[in-house]
């Protein structure tokens, strides 16, 4: 087994599980054409040429491949939502990956640019789709060279543009780039920034972009991830699929491990029938938490998702038992901390994100994000009042009314609040700051406490200015 | 008022080229305004406005939400120190601090040799190889303050440093502004052919194949 990461992928473990998407790249040159079409690339392309578009379509939706950008949505479901006779479609690829702790889509377009490629032209089949705009994270260069290279090498040898493979089928994929700002991540924002504006989030309804997207006409916007599991789908049918994983969460994931573990990494892991458990402890994967100590709590699913802990390390790593164990899996990015994790500290950095990266769109989210982080600092920073906990808490609930999802804490007879949680803002990323508010007054509340009562016995701090006279 | 060279004007008519609308180009052209000059003028603003048709305002305006913008000059090198949560954890904010003391600068702020700039970033997806930090974009994984230091000698006496990134990256880090060191070219017999939507409003061919008989 290889048992550390290969310089030229960097993070990636191999586990000795499937490998729907990862197969390549134990090959150092796994990014260029000739590598790909060495092992099966283009495969699943004239596979699904050979079927009708709607046949193609079927199969994706018989294979229930949830989405992996963090909504889950299955893609054949999505794709269905195009409305009838209304052209042209896009697709836009949502390669902006920016949530905390979330590292996979930049491993696989530097790694397998012509994977996603290959993913991209069936999906287009599929759907009718024209044109095909690949939307790469601004700060991500090497994926940016990797895809334009593979785009070229796909266009000179026939793959991508006119006639492909010699056929009456022919679109054209465009490399595009951000410049930075997590929020364009949103689907909606991430169209409003391809048509050259400000990244905001669209007002909902309607609630997909298939019905109307980039320029107005139905759009499909799908993760980097999703679309580079196609291939596999059409080359080897959903049943195969289906037979990994479980019945609601099929085939594999990337899950990128990060903090307080011995190995951490990225790796590709069958879903349902894998544990967190397995995940941090197990000799496969993370080897146990670094140095010996206690595992404090842990991130399930990005920085936007509430934090679980030790009671929850059995659940299978499945979308739907962590959605009613109140968080969520979301872009497959697990933080790991342990016993020496400050929990106001680890909270406050989180929410100095959510803070930074808010669009100004909608008042709950800018305002409450804004003062979420300055109440959390001086919380941290021992200069908090007696009435914050609560402030923070009703912040959280101007934002996200009523019982925001959290995770059950037997300790205290708390039962789990089911993900996803309600809100008054135009996208989920006002919520979102919420999570690890909830998460850590929750748990750690005389964390917290302990740290405004100091505030008390630091006279100086509390004592009014002097003015000369 | 022309701003772009010659060569970059080329570029830029190839990047509008390939979207359906021209102010979709208007990132990218960003970007490109940035590659020749480090970061953005007004004058670029006014080039990047006639190309698009939109005005030099709406170009403002939309650049101005990115960060990766610079409407001021920044350093040659621009470093960004990851310090949001993996990365906190594993000592993001310590690298940050030795960064600002060997540098002698701080978050934003550009060294007087106008070498380097620094930021104070959030999560640039490489958290299961923290801390980390970027130069120019280019990634650096697994680093500590030894790295940091040799990356910045290096990038001081003139070499690259990319050997020490961990990331399979190599050649040279280009000045701040370039991003991709490929760019991608459609040959023209290549094309499909990319039309504003109002002008490819029927299905696409390859559709009929829907309603073709079954083949026997
Ligand atoms: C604030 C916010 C940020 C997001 N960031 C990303 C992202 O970086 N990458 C991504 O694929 N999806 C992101 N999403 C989810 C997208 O809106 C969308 O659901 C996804 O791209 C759809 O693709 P999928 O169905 O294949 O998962 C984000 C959503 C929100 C609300
Ligand atoms: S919730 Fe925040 S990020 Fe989303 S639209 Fe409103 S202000 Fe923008
Ligand atoms: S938290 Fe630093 S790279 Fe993700």
């Amino acid at each position: 087994m290889n048992n550390s990461a290969p310089a030229f992928a960097a993070g990636y473990i191999n586990n000795d599980g499937p490998k729907l998407i990862t197969e390549r790249f134990q090959f150092e040159d796994s990014f260029t054409l000739e590598r790909f079409l060495n092992t099966g690339g283009y495969n699943g392309l004239r596979k699904a040429l050979e079927k009708k578009p709607s046949e193609v379509h079927d199969e994706v939706r018989e294979a229930v491949l949830l989405g992996r950008g963090g909504a889950g949505f299955p893609a054949g479901v999505k794709w269905g939502f195009c409305p009838e006779g209304v052209w042209p479609r896009y697709l836009v690829v949502n390669g902006d990956e920016s949530e905390p702790g979330t590292y996979k889509d930049r491993l696989l377009m530097e790694r397998d640019p012509h994977q996603l490629i290959e993913g991209c032209l069936i999906a287009c089949y599929a759907l009718g789709l024209s044109q095909c705009f690949l939307y790469v994270r601004g700060e991500m260069a090497l994926a940016q060279e990797r895809i334009a290279n593979a785009l070229n090498e796909a266009y000179e040898a026939g793959y991508v543009g006119r006639n492909i493979l010699g056929q009456d089928f022919s679109v054209d994929i465009v490399l595009h780039w951000g410049a930075g700002a997590y929020i364009v991540g949103e689907e909606t924002a991430l169209i409003e920034s391809l048509e050259g504006n400000r990244g905001m989030p669209r007002l909902k309804p309607p609630y997909f972009p298939a019905a109307i997207g980039l320029y107005g006409q139905p759009t499909i916007v799908n993760n980097v991830e999703t679309l580079s599991n196609i291939p596999w789908i059409i080359d080897n049918g959903a049943s195969a699929y289906k037979e990994m994983g479980s019945e609601t969460s099929p085939g594999t994931r990337l899950f990128a491990i990060s903090g307080h573990v011995n190995r951490p990494g990225v790796y590709e892991v069958e879903q349902g029938v894998t544990t967190f458990r397995d995940l941090f402890y197990g000799e496969n994967f993370c080897q146990g938490i670094r140095n010996g100590k206690e595992l404090k709590m842990f991130i399930p699913g990005g920085g936007s998702a509430p934090w679980f802990f030790e009671e929850h390390l059995d659940l299978p790593l499945e979308a739907r038992p962590i959605g009613d164990a109140g968080s969520m899996l979301g872009s497959g990015a697990i933080v790991v901390m342990d016993e020496t994790t400050d929990a106001v500290k680890a909270c406050l950095r989180v929410v100095r994100f959510f803070a930074r990266e808010s669009c100004g769109k909608c008042s709950p989210c800018r305002e409450g994000t804004t003062w979420e982080e300055k109440i959390l600092r001086r919380i941290y920073e021992g200069d908090g009042r007696p009435s914050d906990i609560e402030l923070l808490l009703d912040i959280g609930d101007n934002i996200s009314p009523g019982p925001y999802p959290v995770a059950a804490f037997s300790e205290q007879d708390l039962e789990a609040v089911p993900f996803p949680p309600r809100q008054t803002t135009i996208c989920p990323l006002g919520p979102s700051s919420v999570a690890p508010i909830t998460s850590a007054i929750r748990r750690f509340r005389t964390e917290f406490e302990t740290l405004i009562t100091q505030r008390d016995s630091i006279p100086v701090s509390a004592a009014p200015i002097e003015v000369e006279q | 008022m022309a701003y772009f060279t010659e060569e970059n004007l080329r570029r830029a008519h190839e990047i509008i080229d390939s979207y359906p609308r021209a102010k979709s180009a208007l990132i990218p052209l960003l970007h490109l305004a940035q590659e020749q000059n480090g970061w953005i003028t007004n004058e670029a603003m006014t080039h990047i406005a006639e190309l698009t048709d939109v005005t030099s305002a709406e170009v403002l305006g939309t650049g101005s939400f990115y960060e990766m913008f610079k409407f001021h000059p920044v350093g040659k090198y621009l470093i960004n120190v990851c310090t949001n949560i993996s990365c906190q954890l594993l000592g993001g904010e310590e690298l940050l601090h030795h960064a600002e003391a060997a540098l002698g600068i701080t978050d934003g702020e550009t060294t007087e040799d106008g070498l380097f700039t620094l930021e104070d970033v959030e999560c640039i997806a490489a958290c299961t190889e923290a801390p980390c930090f970027t130069v120019n974009y280019r990634y650096f994984h697994r680093a500590d303050e030894n790295i940091f230091d040799e990356v910045v000698a290096e990038l001081r006496s003139g070499r690259s440093p990319l050997d020490k990134g961990k990331q399979g990256d190599s050649g040279d880090i280009p000045s701040h502004g370039t991003l991709s060191r490929i760019q991608q070219h459609i040959p023209i017999d290549r094309k499909a052919g990319i039309t504003p939507p109002e002008d490819s409003k029927t299905a696409p061919v390859w559709m009929e194949k829907n309603t073709e008989e079954a083949k026997s």
